[in-house]
């Protein structure tokens, strides 16, 4: 029995720590800041650990001594106080060594993370909303800026800027494999700088509360080599794809007639608003509604047919539309590649 | 026998603030939206409410949650482009006691929905009538005729001061950090 027990408590540990390799875990790390802070982790818990092992067995020992039960109170031994004078005093010493050692730790470690981007050559502005990320891809030419939402595409290899603000509630940008978390604060802009070592699709999460759909505000870093990530910029900044069937035709002017066009942008037509996802190039996304739903023209139409459904309290209102309708505007949303 | 007495008095008061207003984030429109049956053919004279009542009318007024998501809306939309806040600018003024239109949350959602004379445009079809409906209640609330505990506050920065986290602080010489 006891024998089961062991082997079922090694299972469920092995099956735990599988959660952490992967698209989105601390400690399978992608970039310099992340394997900067897996080493500070695995550092502290494993001196942590060896500490406390010590501590449990300092206690255990006298515990399980057989001790001297008749002390006479008024034999004073000089030297045994001594001794034990001694022994408290190097472990408190030890203490303040390592306390000391661990805080040094740290310090540098911030030192090497301030550094991995200051000769960052790209920089993009992501800002948090009620539930999704709007990004912002700066340049020095008006017409190469570029707006996108919830997917972060950077070149491999290569340090990256990111400005975060927010504008509503405070949120807080985290992809684990890459990099450490930082706030959104309304008002505020806080600079973070990541570096994918390898192409690659990496997952972030919101990791601060901020209201009802918090745990599906996911965002993904898309790494890819310098020549494929210039390429996905310059489509990106491409008007959106003119509708060629007649039901994606249908769509477009049902887009520009209903509900849809008073948030949403799509660049090269009428719809410009900006408290929404810009959709001009919606469809070349692996997600829909911030990581919730994988790109599909059925996980299209559900969302838009009921996004109460889906994301509850999320700020996309039920449109009331006949099937007709959805379709339409679903084979021309699928269109905008 | 009086410490139980006491003890669960004070737990059914405690349980009392368990209660949270409904958020109904998907409130169904009986009618459907923009068709209402509602014919807005002449202007109504001010504070006559056009006919038949929708129970949203009631049910939004006094909700935190519909009032603040109209506050939201309201800048969303660009309401702020004529009528500045609630101050009127090229629109008419929102927050004082004058209703060219009628006062009622049913006046106002049609003033909404079907525009009015001289530059109100028609909003139908182009917003959700729930939105509609919580735009309407947010503006009969700019004026005070929404209770304060539900009406949504005043923005950060429309306040005459910053809010208190955000003033320079004396002990930085008035750099602000």
């Amino acid at each position: 029995m006891k024998r089961l027990a062991s082997i079922a408590l090694a299972t469920a540990i092995t099956l735990l720590l599988q959660g952490c390799a992967g698209w989105q875990s601390a400690l399978d790390p992608k970039g310099p800041a992340a394997s900067e802070l897996a080493w500070l982790i695995w550092f502290f818990t494993g001196l942590c650990a060896v500490v406390w092992a010590l501590v449990m067995i300092a206690l255990a020992v006298p515990l399980t001594m057989r001790s001297r039960l008749h002390i006479d109170p008024l034999v004073l031994d000089a030297g045994a106080d001594n001794r034990k004078l001694r022994a408290v005093m190097i472990a408190v010493g030890l203490t303040a060594v390592i306390l000391v050692g661990l805080t040094l730790l740290s310090f540098f470690a911030n030192r090497t993370l301030a550094a991995i981007g200051s000769d960052a050559a790209l920089t993009i502005r992501v800002t948090g909303h009620q539930w999704w990320w709007e990004v912002r891809y700066e340049d020095a030419t008006p017409s190469r800026i570029l707006t996108t939402a919830n997917e972060i595409h950077i070149p491999a290899g290569e340090p990256v800027r990111l400005l975060l603000t927010s504008t509503d509630v405070i949120h807080s940008f985290w992809v684990p494999s890459l990099s450490g978390k930082l706030d959104l604060v309304p008002g505020r802009m806080n600079v973070l700088d990541i570096k994918a070592d390898k192409p690659g699709v990496y997952r972030g999460q919101c990791a601060e509360f901020c209201g009802a759909q918090h745990a599906n505000m996911g965002t993904f870093i898309i790494a890819e080599p310098r020549a494929k990530f210039d390429a996905w910029w310059n489509d990106q900044l491409q008007p959106a794809a003119a509708p060629t069937s007649d039901e994606a035709k249908a769509g477009e002017n049902l887009f520009l007639k209903r509900p849809c066009v008073m948030c949403h942008k799509i660049g090269g037509t009428p719809a410009g608003g900006t408290v929404a996802p810009d959709l001009t190039h919606v469809a070349s996304r692996q997600t829909l509604a911030a990581g919730t739903l994988a790109m599909s023209r059925g996980n299209l139409a559900a969302w838009i047919a009921d996004p109460q459904g889906v994301k509850p309290g999320s700020h996309m209102p039920v449109v009331d539309l006949s099937g007709d309708e959805l379709n339409a505007i679903v084979a021309y949303l699928e269109g905008l590649k | 026998m009086r410490p139980v007495v006491a003890l669960l008095l004070s737990a059914s008061l405690a349980l009392a603030a368990c209660q949270r207003e409904e958020r109904d984030t998907r409130p169904q429109s009986a009618l459907g939206s923009g068709e209402q049956p509602i014919p807005v053919t002449t202007l109504e004279p001010g504070g006559q409410r056009p006919s038949p009542a929708d129970n949203k009318a009631a049910s939004f007024e006094a909700n935190a949650f519909h009032l603040s998501e109209g506050k939201r809306l309201f800048g969303w939309f660009n309401c702020s482009g004529c009528h500045a806040n609630g101050g009127g600018g090229m629109g008419p003024a929102l927050m004082d006691e004058k209703w060219i239109y009628g006062s009622s949350m049913e006046s106002i959602h049609a003033t909404i929905r079907d525009g009015r004379p001289n530059g109100m445009p028609s909003f139908r079809d182009k917003i959700p009538d729930d939105q509609i409906w919580e735009l309407a209640a947010f503006v009969r609330s700019l004026s005070g005729n929404a209770p304060s505990s539900a009406a949504p506050s005043r923005n950060d920065d429309m306040m005459v001061h910053p809010s208190e986290n955000r003033m320079p602080d004396a002990a930085t010489l008035g750099k602000s950090p």
